[in-house]
């Protein structure tokens, strides 16, 4: 019921009467994004180096794997599943692409990023598959393929690193390279958000991920194929976080078994800071972009303020379960509006 | 959707009523465990000449036997339709308070113990609470905020240090016998058994069967369900800590990033061992078994020196078979 709301914001009716905690819900970008603002004045202040031009493009370029994978989280989030899996796919994706390199230094930038991605779909179909054709839940069928993605990291790899002298220069060009004064990777990110924007507001196939997830029996019903778009989301997620294998061993222009591990948990954490619901149905890409940044503010922000690094994770967590519990505290004050909103 | 959670009720119910039927009694998962229990002692015995000796299978108990006390209570949240994966990270933090308070603290070792089991019962009751005050979100997503956040105060605690000496009668837990039997094992059998009774002989037990095939209905019944959840909840994170307990005295010190990755161990031996990740379904002796078809493949891939982070294939490999071989259609043998 309150799924919809969230959703489809201009076609809803004015509201009269609402209680203080409903009316953050239309507004909880702008809230988000306030939240964001006052924290990167107090971050300022306490370090001045904070928001010059360098450090904040620095974040943005820090940001932006995170923020891709969000874009594919959101939309495995609105189906109501869940992906555990997206650190080991990303860290076999870019194993695999760096071994590829290390062997054949010829090896161009664009075909490397489009093996990676390939690797990726079909790491997200197998899990598509699980998920739709054999309905294993999608929590238990992700925590079992990425510890099987994630050994066969460590099984390809036999342990070793691979580093930096063992790549080609236009393979990490692939990430640190800027075009315009801009990085690389901002500029893949930027892209991504506006294909993502027009798949999911404009394709009919992008509607049908929402319908799912707001209600998987009506649309069922209407005639919507749920397997097919199980499949594509899993699918999707894959090739993302392929993607960002390749983009995150460019980056740090070393591949390790280890790379990602625990990352899903920071993607899930934007998706749910950006107001993506847990419940299925509901999630904007402007709230998800907004939660990004404010994972990546913490992540450069902490250092600066002399925070020990190891602080990080507990503030993370701390702030995830405020943030997913305040979210059920403004739905039921909707609730309790569009309820009084019948009485009379 | 209704008629899937009630047919397996029925079944039950039906074959009650029915004369025993030799076929009925050998077509259960648990045979089905202890076959592939009995392959894995053989393929390890192939393996390994030193696997097959009774001191070997013995000690190899002490080695995994540690997170098999959190596979029941997690069969009960199961059970319930639920999920917790926080309990690697309850198991983090409640070892980690329990070496600063003994080491930073000055507090006896006894005391110590106390504390990490009472910290464990705490982050598994602040799961419980928040589940049942928050009902519109999934078990999933709140121990998910907790896994990060109770390992998160792990960190804060110790940072990247280790913390160990630990005085020596500490080590028992660990490594210690009784009449040639390691503790652990008795315990574990204890555990196993205590477990057992509550789940299978107890209106607490019945009732969190209630649960898992239809929570509102058995609400609506005269369940308190949210004090049986609160409840089983506590007791994951208690057995998080007991769990604790051992790892810290089995391996002489803890660090923050202790039993990460626990919870897919436990997840996987409680789905083997036949609790349905749908809710409603699944008796404990299963479980046991689960337990040692899963260490002993372990330990006996650690024998032959297959390295650690194979095993996870292993395991995930498990995890898989187990949830999707009772989504096969076999009812037609079942006749």
């Amino acid at each position: 019921m309150a799924v919809q709301t969230a959703n489809v914001p201009p076609a809803e009716p004015v509201v009269k009467k609402e209680s203080k905690l409903a009316s953050v819900a239309k507004f909880r970008e702008i809230g988000l994004l306030i939240f964001i603002i006052l924290l990167a004045i107090g971050v300022q202040i306490r370090n001045s180096s904070f928001l010059t031009v360098e450090n904040v493009m620095d974040m943005a370029t820090n940001t932006a794997i995170l923020s891709i994978l969000a874009v594919g989280m959101m939309l495995v989030l609105v189906t109501r599943g869940i992906d555990l899996s997206i650190g080991a796919t990303l860290a076999l994706s870019g194993m695999l692409v760096a071994q590829i390199v290390s062997i054949n230094s010829g090896f161009s930038p664009v075909l490397a990023v489009i093996t990676g991605i390939g690797i990726g779909i079909f790491c997200g179909l197998i899990i598509g598959g699980l998920v739709s054709w054999l309905g294993v839940l999608p929590i238990i069928a992700t925590l079992a393929m990425m510890n099987i993605y994630r050994g066969f990291t460590y099984m390809v790899s036999d342990g070793k690193w691979i580093s930096s002298y063992q790549m080609s220069e236009s393979f990490v060009g692939i990430a640190t390279s800027s075009i315009l004064g801009i990085n690389t990777l901002i500029l893949i990110a930027i892209f991504i958000y506006i294909a993502a924007y027009y798949f999911i507001s404009h394709t009919r196939t992008g509607r049908h991920i929402y319908a799912v997830g707001s209600n998987p029996e009506s649309a069922k019903v209407t005639g919507i194929n749920e397997k097919k778009i199980l499949m594509l989301v899993y699918t999707l997620m894959g090739g993302l976080s392929g993607l960002c294998g390749v983009l995150w061993v460019s980056k740090f222009a070393s591949a390790q078994g280890d790379t990602a591990s625990g990352f899903e948990l920071s993607v899930i954490a934007a998706c749910i800071l950006g107001g993506v619901s847990i419940a299925g149905g509901s999630g904007k890409l402007s709230g998800v972009i907004l939660g990004a940044v404010l994972i990546g503010i913490l992540n450069n922000a902490l250092p600066l303020m002399n925070v020990s690094p190891f602080w990080q994770k507990g503030v993370e967590g701390t702030i995830i379960l405020v943030a997913v519990l305040l979210n059920v505290a403004v739905k039921r004050g909707v609730e309790r509006n569009h309820l009084l909103r019948r009485r009379i | 959707m209704a008629q899937k959670n009630i047919q397996p009720y029925m079944q039950r119910t039906l074959s009650a009523d029915r004369p025993f039927s030799t076929r009925q009694f050998f077509f259960q998962w648990e045979w089905l465990l202890a076959a592939i229990l009995i392959g894995v002692i053989a393929l390890n015995t192939s393996l390994s000449p030193y696997f097959l000796n009774i001191n070997s299978l013995r000690d190899a108990t002490m080695v995994f036997l540690d997170k098999a006390f959190i596979v029941f209570p997690m069969a009960f949240i199961m059970i319930m339709r639920d999920i917790d994966i926080s309990v690697g990270s309850t198991v983090a933090l409640s070892s980690v308070v329990m070496a600063t308070v003994y080491n930073s603290l000055g507090a006896s070792m006894e005391m110590a113990v106390v504390t990490c089991l009472l910290v464990g019962a705490i982050c598994g009751l602040v799961n419980g609470l928040l589940i049942v005050k928050f009902k519109e979100l999934s078990a999933v997503i709140i121990t998910l905020a907790t896994m990060i956040l109770y390992r998160g105060i792990a960190y804060i605690i110790l940072e990247d240090q280790a913390s160990g000496n630990f005085p020596e009668w500490f080590g028992f837990f660990g490594w210690g016998y009784i009449y040639g039997i390691p503790f652990i094992l008795i315990l574990f059998v204890i555990v196993a058994f205590l477990f057992g009774l509550l789940l299978h002989k107890t209106t607490f037990g019945r009732h969190i069967y209630a649960i898992g095939h239809n929570d509102v209905a058995s609400k609506f019944s005269g369940v308190n369900v949210d004090r049986v959840k609160v409840i089983v909840f506590t007791l994951a994170g208690l057995m998080s800590a007991v769990t604790a307990v051992f790892l810290a005295s089995r391996m002489g010190s803890t660090r923050p990033n202790i039993a990460s990755m626990y919870e897919l161990d436990v997840i996987a031996m409680a789905a083997l061992g036949g609790i349905s990740t749908a809710g409603g379904k699944g008796r404990l002796i299963g479980t046991v078994i689960a337990i040692l078809i899963v260490g002993y493949l372990q330990y006996g891939l650690g024998l032959i020196n297959i390295p650690s982070q194979t095993l996870l294939i292993v395991v995930g490999a498990l995890l898989l078979f187990a949830v999707i071989v009772p989504k096969l259609n076999l009812s037609r043998f079942k006749k």
